[in-house]
């Protein structure tokens, strides 16, 4: 790296590939060869900065520049400009939607200045694909270090760091590894849990893609603590660059002895496979996850047996969550005690949040516990976008709850958000406007677990199918208002019964709007009305008297429904509207209302 | 010991109970569904996914499924509370709303778990997604077994007991959510698989959505006909479990009756299998004794072991599973084909009538039979099939007072047997039958001891070498075609027991076992005794070796000649066929 004077960072996240990130790397390289400072100038193809809403993102370092919404054709300039001549492009840098003016580091950035990396701490610095980028950032010294101490060591300062588990569960991690670690057994498995399926959420890739080693060196860190040679990483196969960059990861740690027989000279041997899962949400559940690498149905069964006693092939196993995993090799490199003390009295570090919905700032990002929702939304976020009314955050994904105004001050940590009638789940957070309607958003929800769950219990299978089609009904207009009281009846009976987490946590969303927002539930069945104006089948077009017949509406309504002379004021016949708001939007004097 | 409070009642229980087995303890029932478990067996199915056995336990916030919670000392459990039964009756709500309300027209009345549930937990309307959707697949109608997955609730039953107990796996749960199901591979119909139509699935089914093919209807066609004459064969094991659709007790005799009732019925002769297995036992006997003559000579052109063939179920697996080892099976017809075949030839023209107008119909315990029966290879030598169940509905449809019928006896000649013939419906029974031949004729001594205990029992596998004079016989029994899997791997690693002779049943205790029998329901006491039957009426038989069944010698007198004769090769045998299935 030494020979190089500058560096130019390009996101290779799925968000900013998707974007044309790859062409501007290709684009990068070309230019600075056609001008010759191909020998001084590196583009590196980095993991995700987690500002998605202004990808692709391009750093250039050493100064730190960071410039957004990137194209191909911005190439030129930056190299020119930036590179030949030292001049920052001012209209490639992030603008302050406050101040109005460019920033251009973005530690300075009101996304970051709020942020604490630790889980991403290497996403976006370095090349995913090399691991001498990673060894420089200390990488593989937790290891080091931790084949150095006992197993009860290396569990005792797990739990020392109170780090629980990221995944959804938040479950205490050193204690899952003392348990792993206290059944004794011939055989032991390490699973690495990487079948993000929250709708929204993308830690978990973006981790693998943009720091993979971090997972191979703390699932080898784990298979030593709790006695297993063996690790698995169970990934989504729609997640390729993930997996490519894992499996670069695992060849390359293999190959400077990281993983595979007597590591690091030691007598510990630990070795990685990766196996693939077809994206069923529910396989995101370990014993579903176990039964699925066992090449059987994804389906959960009861615990006990816990995986700890009899996981893959029924021996112990231990299985964390990528982003948990992310967390490891840091505690190590910078002890327990540091890392508890960041976060809350029981919610120790950080998490990862996919920030999505209707906020200014979409995007990933990592906060210590304890961070409040309204610090999250508005100083990192930016607040709501088109300056329009903050109505709800929803937390936890499909198992999560809304969140609303009342709660913004929550500090956010793995209690709080339950006591609230949420749940952290794993990270993501999206967030709703004036303009959602709640029962649309529980209806969306359940859309998600109905076509997700795996089918094998009753409440699940058949009650998720039926609390959709109450929604459905509802917010189609055809709701009555003892529907509500089949809804929470029926909700709570699916809590109570449901096998597995998926089940038991799938009428959250019905719930939590049912209990803040029963107002909106009330109107659409009982004056059939949506006060959102989401609902098309609640809704009814009118044409005022500010109407001057111009006739624009009845031309363009595609089922001519608007009748009227010109010059008179026009009439829709709603038995023949459709709803499509094509002449509302045509209308050139207000004339045209929705109510 | 673990002591834990089930309402109110203190339990001791060893660890790693269920909290089901310690109500139980106690004498506290609590309701299950898809919980399933025929003991002795490798049948036990316990997804936990009904959730109608769910308790409450002190502590813990959601309900527990009694079927799977293992018991912790201390532990406090509520089994019937106001939350519990809501939840139990909500859930059971849900399954009927999804289920077809057609209960009258279906043939699984009278013995539907779901339907008995409805009436337990005292549902009395089904409001929760009455305009809502409803499963509609298609309807699979194979030879011997009726699919309506529309009646499914995902018990798992059938997956478990075809995948455990026999080994066979033809079914598994596909899809996800509401269009979950169990089904074949790319749902293809039954008969396209590689199932081996033993029905098993249908035994433990709870509801309509597996059953046997009726023929009923058909039967009742041919018996109004007057241009035909219809003659029965009824199978062993039938007689040892008929009496249990009557209300009888489990290991009831009930041959007599159920033979009054067959002429009552209306047809024109009634005869018995047993006659036909005493046939078979002439022949594989003997093809025993050739095997073994030729194979020490150094003959290669046969192998050994030698292994039964009667069931259809085994002959299936065999003819999917282990095609490579085609030679082993005896080419021995099954007794219903031999009957079929002798009925249709032998006895058509000593009574001169039409093979045409000979309808053969068969009371069977087995699924596989009405597959059987339609093999091309043995014509139509059995029109009808009739399982065990059928035969009640039909007595039933005729108003016959089964209970208080007067013995009769089964018409001649097809209607005489041996002990032999009779112990060929339980596991074990058809390589005791025969050895008591087999002995007789290598020894040239009459058998005085006729009972092989050492062969008899419920183990999965059983081995004994028996002495026949000076020649040692390895033999196994083996029933439960996943017990069969492993042997047939033996057999595919050179047969390094040595074994001579193997009998194989498919289902769990043969066909007493069989999934035409009336609803066992999981107490598998009710096969030992049905089993335990049939050897009371093999002691109770004057004749119990089947070379001595007269009926026997004089159809070899005047048609056969002798076993393995031409004739007998060509009416009396079969042969096997490669079949590839998914």
């Amino acid at each position: 790296m030494s020979k190089y004077t500058m560096h130019i960072l390009v996101c290779g996240g799925t968000g900013c590939l998707s974007s044309r990130s790859a062409e501007i790397v290709t684009q990068l390289n070309k230019t600075l060869e056609d001008v010759g400072m191909q020998d001084q100038v590196q583009v590196l193809k980095t993991g995700c900065f987690g500002f998605c809403e202004k990808g692709p993102i391009v750093k250039v370092l050493p100064d730190n520049t960071f410039y957004v919404q990137v194209q191909p054709e911005d190439v030129e300039d930056i190299v020119n400009e930036h590179i030949i001549k030292g001049r920052k492009v001012p209209r490639l840098l992030y603008e302050n939607p406050k101040s109005k003016e460019h920033v251009s580091d973005s530690k300075h950035m009101d996304f970051y200045k709020k942020q604490m990396r630790v889980a991403l701490r290497n996403c976006g610095f370095i090349n995913p694909e090399s691991i001498e980028e990673y060894i420089a950032r200390d990488g593989y010294e937790a290891l080091a270090k931790v084949l150095t101490l006992s197993q009860e060591e290396v569990i005792s300062e797990v739990k020392k760091s109170g780090l629980r588990g990221r995944g959804g569960g938040g479950f205490p991690t050193g204690l899952k590894w003392e348990f792993a670690y206290k059944n004794t057994s011939n055989q032991k498995y390490v699973v690495c849990n990487a079948d993000e399926g929250d709708p929204g959420a993308f830690m978990d890739r973006s981790i693998l893609e943009g720091d993979p080693h971090s997972i191979v060196e703390a699932m080898a860190i784990c298979g030593y603590a709790i006695g297993a040679n063996k690790g698995l990483v169970y990934i989504r196969a729609e997640y390729p660059l993930a997996v490519k960059r894992l499996e670069c990861a695992i060849e390359s740690a293999r190959d400077l002895g990281l993983l595979g027989d007597n590591i690091l000279g030691t007598r510990f041997s630990f070795d990685i496979e990766i196996r693939f899962g077809a994206g069923a949400f529910v396989c995101g559940e370990e014993t579903a996850l176990i039964h699925s690498m066992e090449g059987k149905r994804g389906e959960p069964t009861t615990k006990p047996p816990f995986p700890a006693t009899s996981g893959y092939w029924d021996k112990p196993t231990n299985v964390n969550n990528v982003e948990t995993f992310a967390n490891i090799p840091v505690i190590f490199l910078k002890g327990a005690d540091w890392f508890s003390q960041i976060g809350t009295e029981k919610s120790k570090g950080t998490k990862v949040f996919a920030l999505a919905g209707k906020i200014n700032n979409v995007g990933l990002i990592e906060v210590p516990m304890g961070t409040t929702l309204r610090s999250v939304i508005y100083d990192i976020g930016g607040g709501i976008k088109d300056g329009k009314k903050f109505k709800a955050v929803q937390t936890g994904g499909p198992s999560g709850g809304c969140l609303t105004e009342k709660d913004l001050d929550t500090p956010i940590d793995f209690d709080n958000l339950l006591a609230k009638g949420s749940m952290m789940g794993s990270g993501g957070m999206i967030v709703m406007d004036e303009d959602d309607c709640m029962p649309a958003v529980a209806k969306f929800y359940l859309e998600f677990t109905a076509e997700e769950s795996c089918g094998k219990c009753t409440p699940c299978r058949v009650g998720t199918k039926r609390l959709l089609e109450i929604l459905e009904k509802i917010v189609s207009g055809r709701g009555e208002e003892e529907d509500l009281e089949t809804l929470k009846n029926l909700s709570e009976v699916i809590k109570d019964t449901a096998l597995c987490g998926l089940g038991q946590t799938a009428p959250n969303p019905v719930l939590s709007t049912l209990k803040v927002f029963e107002d909106e539930y009330i109107a659409h069945v009982r004056d059939r009305k949506c006060p959102s104006g989401q609902c098309s089948a609640l809704l009814q077009y009118r044409i005022t008297e500010k109407c001057v017949g111009c006739t624009a509406c009845s031309r363009v309504c595609p089922v001519n429904a608007i009748s009227g002379s010109v010059k008179k004021q026009h009439t829709i016949d709603v038995s023949k509207c459709i709803k499509c708001g094509a002449c509302m939007s045509k209308c050139r004097f207000n004339a045209i209302v929705r109510e | 010991m673990l002591k834990v409070t089930i309402d109110g009642k203190v339990a001791n229980v060893e660890m790693g109970s269920t909290v089901l087995q310690a109500a139980q303890s106690v004498g506290i029932e609590i309701p299950t569904l898809c919980h399933f478990n025929l003991h002795g067996t490798k049948m036990e199915n316990k997804p936990a996914s009904c959730r109608i056995c769910v308790v409450e336990v002190e502590g813990r916030k959601n309900l527990a499924p009694a079927c799977v919670t293992p018991v912790t000392d201390g532990m406090v459990i509520k089994t019937h509370t106001p939350r519990v039964i809501h939840s139990r009756q909500m859930v059971l709500e849900l399954m009927l709303s999804d289920h077809p309300k057609d209960c009258m027209a279906c043939t699984k009345l009278g013995d539907c778990e779901l339907l008995q549930m409805a009436e337990y937990l005292g549902i009395r309307e089904i409001e929760i997604g009455k305009d809502g959707e409803a499963s509609t697949y298609k309807k699979d109608e194979g030879v011997a077994i009726s699919r309506d997955m529309n009646k499914c609730i995902m018990c798992r039953r059938c997956e478990t007991i075809c995948e455990q107990v026999q080994g066979v796996a033809a079914l598994s749960g596909i899809k996800r959510g509401f269009d979950a199901v169990v089904a074949t591979a790319f749902e293809e119909p039954l008969d396209n698989t590689k199932c081996v139509q033993c029905g098993q699935c249908i035994a433990v089914c709870p509801t309509g959505a597996l059953t046997e093919r009726e023929y009923i209807k058909e039967v009742m066609h041919a018996l109004a006909n007057p241009n035909q004459t219809v003659i029965v064969q009824v199978a062993p094991a039938v007689r040892a479990a008929l009496g249990e659709a009557f209300g009888m007790p489990a290991g009831s005799l009930v041959t007599g009756k159920m033979v009054a009732a067959l002429r009552q019925i209306g047809f024109d002769y009634v005869f018995d299998t047993d006659f036909a297995a005493d046939v078979t036992i002439m022949e594989e006997a003997h093809e025993l004794l050739d095997r073994l003559t030729r194979v020490g000579k150094g003959d290669t052109s046969v192998k050994l072991p030698i292994i039964t063939s009667c069931c259809p179920a085994w002959v299936n697996f065999y003819e999917t599973q282990y095609d490579d080892l085609l030679d082993l099976p005896s080419t021995t017809r099954s007794p219903q084909q031999i009957f079929g075949s002798i009925a249709k030839n032998y006895f058509a023209q000593k009574m001169n009538i039409d093979k045409k107008d000979l309808v053969v119909v068969s009371v069977m315990p087995c699924i596989a039979k009405k597959y059987e029966a339609a093999r091309l290879e043995f014509g139509q030598d059995v029109d009808l099939v009739l399982t065990t169940r059928e035969l009640a509905r039909l007595i039933k449809q005729f108003n016959i007072q089964f209970e208080a019928l007067e013995d009769e006896d089964f018409d001649a000649p097809l209607g005489e047997s041996t002990g032999a013939g009779v112990i060929f419906g339980t596991t074990g029974g058809v390589m005791e039958a025969a050895l008591r031949t087999a002995y007789e004729k290598v020894t040239g001594e009459v058998l005085e001891h006729l009972e092989f205990e050492a062969i008899r029992g419920f183990e999965g596998i059983r081995t004994a070498t028996i002495q026949l004079g000076d020649t040692a016989l390895n033999v196994a029994i083996v029933h439960g075609l996943s017990h069969v899997r492993a042997i047939m791997e033996e057999m595919r690693c050179g047969n390094p027991r040595n074994f001579h002779a193997i009998e194989v049943m498919a289902c769990p205790g043969g066909c007493i076992g069989g999934a035409g029998q009336p609803y066992h329901h999981g107490d598998s006491e009710i096969l030992i005794k049905r089993c335990e039957a049939l050897y009371r009426e093999d002691e109770s038989k004057a004749l119990r070796k089947s070379h001595e069944n007269p009926s026997v010698q004089e159809v070899y007198t005047h048609y056969f000649n002798h076993p393995l004769s031409h004739k007998a090769h060509e009416l009396l045998h079969t042969y096997y066929e490669a079949k590839a299935r998914l």
